[in-house]
């Protein structure tokens, strides 16, 4: 119960998500087995670059939202 | 329009040149290796895409890129289900960081069951987005006054519809997009509405750089086939625009001569 008690609760795509305390957006998009050349990641409305996704840490109540191209017209 | 590069006939959108004069949608195909059928045996060089969640239950769900590559097609994201300005640039912000580009189709619609494209809200969001470094090809009302506005704003292409997205009753007002056409210094594509191969030849009879069609290929009882006869009639309409039509004359004229006749 230590692990989740220390955890950083955020939210993805509007799911609540426990995270380990100081992972990166790069470690979260590898926890969630996605390719990072596919998907655009927003963090509080605002735009996380791809080269910063190693250096940008997750804060408690952080709302992530993790996008991809699917058909449309 | 009507560049002419080498021998072959492209069109030119903000700076990129195109020889296929058909763009088609990846929506509301029943899977994706039919998608990537289709969308190959159109010719299409540039395909609208939406930007959605990343499904997190099913991450091992196939990726529309595994069949449709950006590399091969240019990704054109389209705001779909936007129905603010603020949406639609939160929106393509998150395309331009997924796909590394500027190009996008902009479309604020009103609600169902018209879908017609909302002008105050796509002025708005094409403001926005253009401040923003975006290069804007717009969905729009097939009104001149209105696509001559969205040009001077600097949008990249007009797109007025031909009828009501997925209607399939072709191009229902050819006066105005004629006029919209003479107007344009931009590329003006028909986007919307073209139901069967003759809907896109006439749109392209009228002097559309292009023509954008999705519902009609993906629908079709075979979607591959109709991308043919897609490809077939767009470039038939490009074709007849350039020959120069006959005018329509409200009498007969004779195709034989009336001289010479054995008496």
């Amino acid at each position: 119960m230590s692990v989740t008690s220390e955890a950083t609760r955020i939210t993805v795509n509007g799911e609540p998500l426990a995270v380990a305390p100081g992972m990166s957006v790069a470690g979260l998009i590898g926890q969630l087995g996605l390719d990072t050349r596919k998907v655009a990641v927003e963090r509080n409305m605002e735009i996380v670059p791809r080269s910063t996704y190693a250096d940008v840490r997750l804060t408690p109540g952080d709302a992530i939202e993790i996008v991809h191209f699917i058909g449309g017209g | 329009m009507g560049s002419h590069i080498g021998t072959g006939d492209v069109w030119t959108v903000a700076g990129r040149k195109f020889a296929s004069r058909l763009v088609v949608g990846t929506g509301k195909y029943k899977d994706l290796p039919t998608t990537a059928a289709a969308i190959e045996a159109s010719g299409a060089e540039m395909v609208t895409v939406a930007v959605r969640r990343v499904n997190l239950s099913d991450r091992n769900a196939p990726m529309l890129q595994d069949y449709v590559s950006p590399q091969r097609y240019t990704y054109l994201p389209n705001t779909a289900g936007c129905f603010t300005a603020d949406e639609a640039v939160r929106t393509l912000r998150l395309a331009r960081e997924a796909g590394g580009w500027n190009l996008v189709k902009l479309e604020v619609l009103g609600p169902a069951p018209t879908l017609y494209p909302d002008m105050p809200a796509t002025f708005e969001a094409a403001k926005a987005l253009i401040k923003d470094g975006f290069e804007v090809m717009v969905y729009c009302s097939d009104d001149p006054i209105a696509a001559k506005r969205l040009e001077e704003m600097g949008c990249v292409a007009i797109m007025p519809l031909g009828a009501p997205i997925g209607s399939g009753l072709g191009v229902q007002n050819p006066l105005m997009i004629q006029m919209i056409i003479e107007q344009a210094k931009v590329p003006v594509l028909v986007d919307a509405g073209v139901g069967t191969a003759y809907d896109a030849t006439f749109a392209m009879e009228l002097g559309c750089a292009a023509v954008l069609v999705n519902s009609a290929i993906a629908m079709a009882d075979d979607p591959v086939l109709m991308a043919r006869a897609m490809k077939a009639g767009v470039k038939a309409g490009r074709l007849a625009f350039r020959a120069g039509r006959i005018p329509r004359r409200g009498f007969a004229s004779a195709s034989s001569p009336m001289t010479g006749l054995i008496r």
